[in-house]
């Protein structure tokens, strides 16, 4: 446990990647098994504890903290884990926390009723760098800055093998991740893992950049379509229950049972997870309700049904077909669809266009008139490439809608940021009064966020424990990719995607936006 | 109706304690910024304190300055005044008032661990007692400094090719850490920012042996290679830290506790070194001094004050706009 904490800390406090790299590498190749695969289960948030949350952790510490000061404290600190880990009262004689395997183990087969007398225990015994190491791994939220992929890119150089290749397969896996170290180190084969349980890296696109590329790009060799406004997904089809995939790799089927447990054949497509009845796409806020959630209720399976809209082919039955050209892809999941017909997948459409002006055009229209987010370029030759390969598939986002809003509210984030006044609320005018339209926390710059906290802090009106409302004086100019009409907001707009476009500092907050210019996003979409 | 108000004025003879702008007679703690100012009338102080001030601010920073020793008490009409150590830094001074058989301290910025650059501090019994809440949360567990110094020197011999660049307050906190250093073994130079030379030797000439300093802006990269240097947190990014080999940036001091801090300020290697009362040191103080009154000031003031009701005690917070509410400075 102490390698173990020695490495979480580093990876927490050291900007260099390549230090990151080679402190993962230095740590797996070290560290035996099945502490190690512990250990890659925890980086990449893989391991969750059955009866071990952050309740539980909350229960143990209040138990021995007043609950009062308890508070404060993770307000001050903004992190729970980090606060349990600093706030523990009771220091008993150090000595060494069991091995990560042993330790996982007791989490995972204490009884219930057990487990809050055995984290104080553990809290007790340990140094100060293995509580927060141990309060990190049993809440899960380990919130270092470290990405899944930054763990698997360390295996690759570990063992020289591409990144894909573990990404591939890594579905599949079980923890600890024996066969995969073993495989690794070149003692073993590639671990088998069943088709219908690996997941394919995807192709990503390259934002468009009218200025230089459209000169170059010769529009006959593309083909376009919308750019949905849902989530990317693979979907594994095959003997077994069918995989749904999210860009990252994560399984997410298990949220999605109306769409898994309605599919047929045997294919690996990719497209866009959307909710909606008919095929008709909700807006992204009905997707969100979905989002996040590890089963779904019986309320949002006839309220937001999920499906698929399918834009590319990666096998067709067995047959590996990314080598192939898009075109060709696109005619096999043509024929595939037609001869598979199905409730929950359809066909992305594609959207004929002679030349960039007629499909900025389209773009623009279908912003205004559909609330699409845009159009992806995608070249007719390309072979499906794992990654985001240069010059092969473009994105054209539509053009942001902006409007002016005048900060009302400014609340302290949450880890890196907890000091800082960061997560904003603003608002435009309603006849004399300020009604608010949403909340943003990024857009702006490092040095930027400084001077909007000190403002915030010079110009606080009133505060209500971590929020301060502050006076109606600094305008925003926000970005937005669409507004809707809600219910839950006093103004009945709601923003999708809002961000700080820029800080006016010039504006006088009089001259903001209206309501009522409002409303002509809203009618859009 | 105490004879002092929430401004830390001593209303029988009109007298303030670390009063935030100019007054015609002040009592000064100890030589931070946020305490002692400039273009007072009188300045009473501990003989370091004025020291460090007119080191600071120049000679006339004061209209007079009027040494007071530890522990020998001063009437000023009827207002005994006795300052005591306060452990905090050079010179540091906690103020006992007493008046009409009512006793009143304010500590000052204090601790209460040992530090060979610092008078230890003294307790001082009262009935309303002034205290600073810097690290006034439940969170604040200071670490033993003896261990945060091993970290660093393990650190450094584990990465020969890099220097080690340290952000330390320049008045106090530079000299603790080095005094620290001493004390576990390195007597290697330790290269300093120029805005720390001077009172560096303001200590060492007020008999605090701080060992062999070199000037970090005369040595080459290449001897500063795996050594360590010191400077003022606010000059930890400036152009001039490029010269030094590929640094690793540690930060001294008691808010270094919170990893998620230590991040948000690129700090690779957190040092917890503080030189105030942490929450556990607070609370035991409070507890001694036999306070009934307990007033709480710059600082974390509100779980102080609750805990301090729970414990029976009268209490409330003293908003005195000016004391470096974040802390960064004064530690």
């Amino acid at each position: 446990m102490k390698a173990f904490a020695q490495l979480l800390e580093l990876l927490a406090l050291t900007p260099s990647r390549n230090r990151k790299l080679e402190a993962l590498t230095e740590y797996f190749r070290a560290t035996p098994d099945p502490d190690r695969g512990f250990a890659l289960a925890i980086l990449t948030g893989a391991m969750t504890f059955k009866n071990v949350k952050p309740a539980v952790l909350r229960e143990v510490v209040t138990r021995e903290v007043d609950p009062y000061l308890f508070g404060l404290s993770y307000d001050y600190v903004g992190d729970l884990g980090e606060t349990i880990a600093l706030i523990w009262p009771h220091h008993g004689q150090q000595q060494d926390l069991p091995q990560l395997g042993d330790l996982v183990e007791l989490l995972e087969t204490t009884p219930k009723s057990r487990l809050p007398a055995l984290i104080a225990d553990l809290l007790t015994r340990a140094a100060i760098n293995e509580r927060w190491a141990l309060v990190k791994l049993a809440t899960g939220a380990l919130r270092i800055g470290l990405s899944a992929r930054l763990a698997k890119t360390a295996l690759a150089e570990m063992s020289g093998r591409p990144v894909q290749e573990i990404e591939e397969i890594w579905h599949g896996l079980t923890i600890p991740y024996t066969e995969l170290f073993t495989w690794l180190e070149g003692r073993g084969e590639r671990p088998d893992i069943a088709h219908e349980v690996r997941f394919h890296p995807m192709m990503l696109s390259n934002p468009i950049d009218e200025a230089v590329d459209l000169e170059k790009l010769d529009p006959p060799d593309f083909s376009a379509e919308w750019k949905w406004d849902g989530i990317r997904v693979q979907l594994v089809l095959g003997q077994g229950p069918a995989s749904l995939f999210s860009r990252t790799g994560d399984e997410i089927g298990g949220a999605f049972p109306d769409l898994v447990d309605n599919v047929f054949g045997e294919a690996v497509l990719d497209g866009e997870l959307l909710v909606g009845a008919g095929f008709d796409p909700a807006p992204f806020n009905d997707l969100q309700q979905r989002l996040n959630r590890k089963v779904a209720s019986a309320k949002h399976l006839t309220d937001y049904p999920a499906f698929m809209r399918v834009y590319d082919m990666l096998f067709d039955g067995r047959e590996d077909i990314r080598p192939l050209p898009w075109t060709e892809r696109r005619r096999r999941l043509e024929t595939w669809l037609a001869t598979h017909p199905q409730t929950r997948l359809d066909l992305s459409p594609v959207l004929p266009f002679a030349d960039w002006t007629e499909l900025a055009e389209l773009r623009r229209r279908g912003a205004a008139e559909h609330g699409h987010e845009g159009v992806m370029v995608k070249l007719r030759s390309s072979p499906y490439v794992p990654g985001r390969p240069k010059g092969l598939w473009y994105k054209w986002k539509r053009d942001p809608n902006v409007v002016d809003a005048v900060l009302m509210y400014a609340q302290r984030g949450h880890g890196k940021r907890s000091s800082f006044y960061s997560d904003y609320t603003f608002g435009v005018w309603k006849g004399n009064e300020l009604v608010p339209i949403g909340k943003a926390y990024f857009g702006f710059t490092d040095a930027e966020l400084k001077q909007l906290d000190n403002w915030v802090r010079n110009n606080t009106v009133q505060s209500f424990g971590p929020v301060r409302e502050v006076a109606k004086e600094l305008v925003f100019e926000v970005a937005f990719d669409s507004a809707q009409v809600s219910g839950r907001h006093k103004s009945g707009v709601a923003l999708r995607f809002p961000r700080i476009n820029r800080i006016r500092w010039d504006k006088p907050a009089a001259e903001a936006g209206t309501l009522e210019e409002m409303q002509v996003f809203v009618e859009a979409t | 109706m105490s004879f002092i108000d929430r401004h830390l004025r001593i209303l029988p003879i009109d007298v303030y304690v670390d009063p935030v702008g100019p007054q015609d007679r002040a009592i000064i703690t100890h030589g931070h910024g946020d305490h002692a100012r400039r273009d007072h009338g009188h300045v009473l102080a501990t003989p370091d304190t004025i020291a460090i001030m007119q080191a600071r601010y120049g000679e006339d920073s004061a209209g007079s300055f009027q040494a007071l020793d530890y522990g020998v008490p001063l009437m000023i009409d009827e207002v005994e005044v006795t300052l005591f150590p306060a452990g905090h830094i050079l010179g540091s001074a906690q103020v006992r008032l007493r008046y009409r058989g009512e006793t009143v301290v304010v500590t000052g910025d204090y601790k209460r661990l040992a530090d060979p650059t610092a008078q230890p501090f003294e307790l001082v019994q009262c009935n309303t007692l002034v205290t600073e809440a810097t690290f006034g949360l439940p969170v604040f567990q200071h670490p033993r400094p003896a261990d945060e110094i091993a970290r660093l020197l393990k650190s450094v011999a584990a990465s020969p090719g890099r220097s080690h660049l340290i952000g330390a307050y320049a008045l106090g906190k530079a000299q603790r850490v080095m005094s620290l250093l001493r004390a576990s073994g390195y007597d290697r130079p330790i290269y300093l920012h120029g805005a720390m030379v001077e009172l560096t030797r303001l200590y060492e000439n007020r008999g605090i042996a701080l060992g062999p300093t070199k000037l970090a802006l005369e040595a080459s990269k290449a001897e500063l290679e795996g050594q360590i240097v010191i400077a003022p947190p606010g000059a930890l990014k400036d152009r001039w830290s490029r010269r030094l080999a590929d640094p690793v940036l540690a930060v001294a001091s008691g808010w270094m506790s919170v990893k998620q801090r230590a991040r948000q300020g690129g700090v690779e290697l957190p040092l917890v070194i503080s030189d105030h009362a942490d929450w556990n040191e607070l609370r035991v103080t409070i507890a001694e001094t036999g306070a009934a009154d307990v007033w709480v000031t710059h600082g974390r003031e509100d779980a102080l004050v609750y805990w301090c009701h729970q414990q029976g005690l009268a209490a409330s917070p003293l908003n005195i706009v000016g004391y470096d509410e974040a802390g960064e400075g004064g530690e």
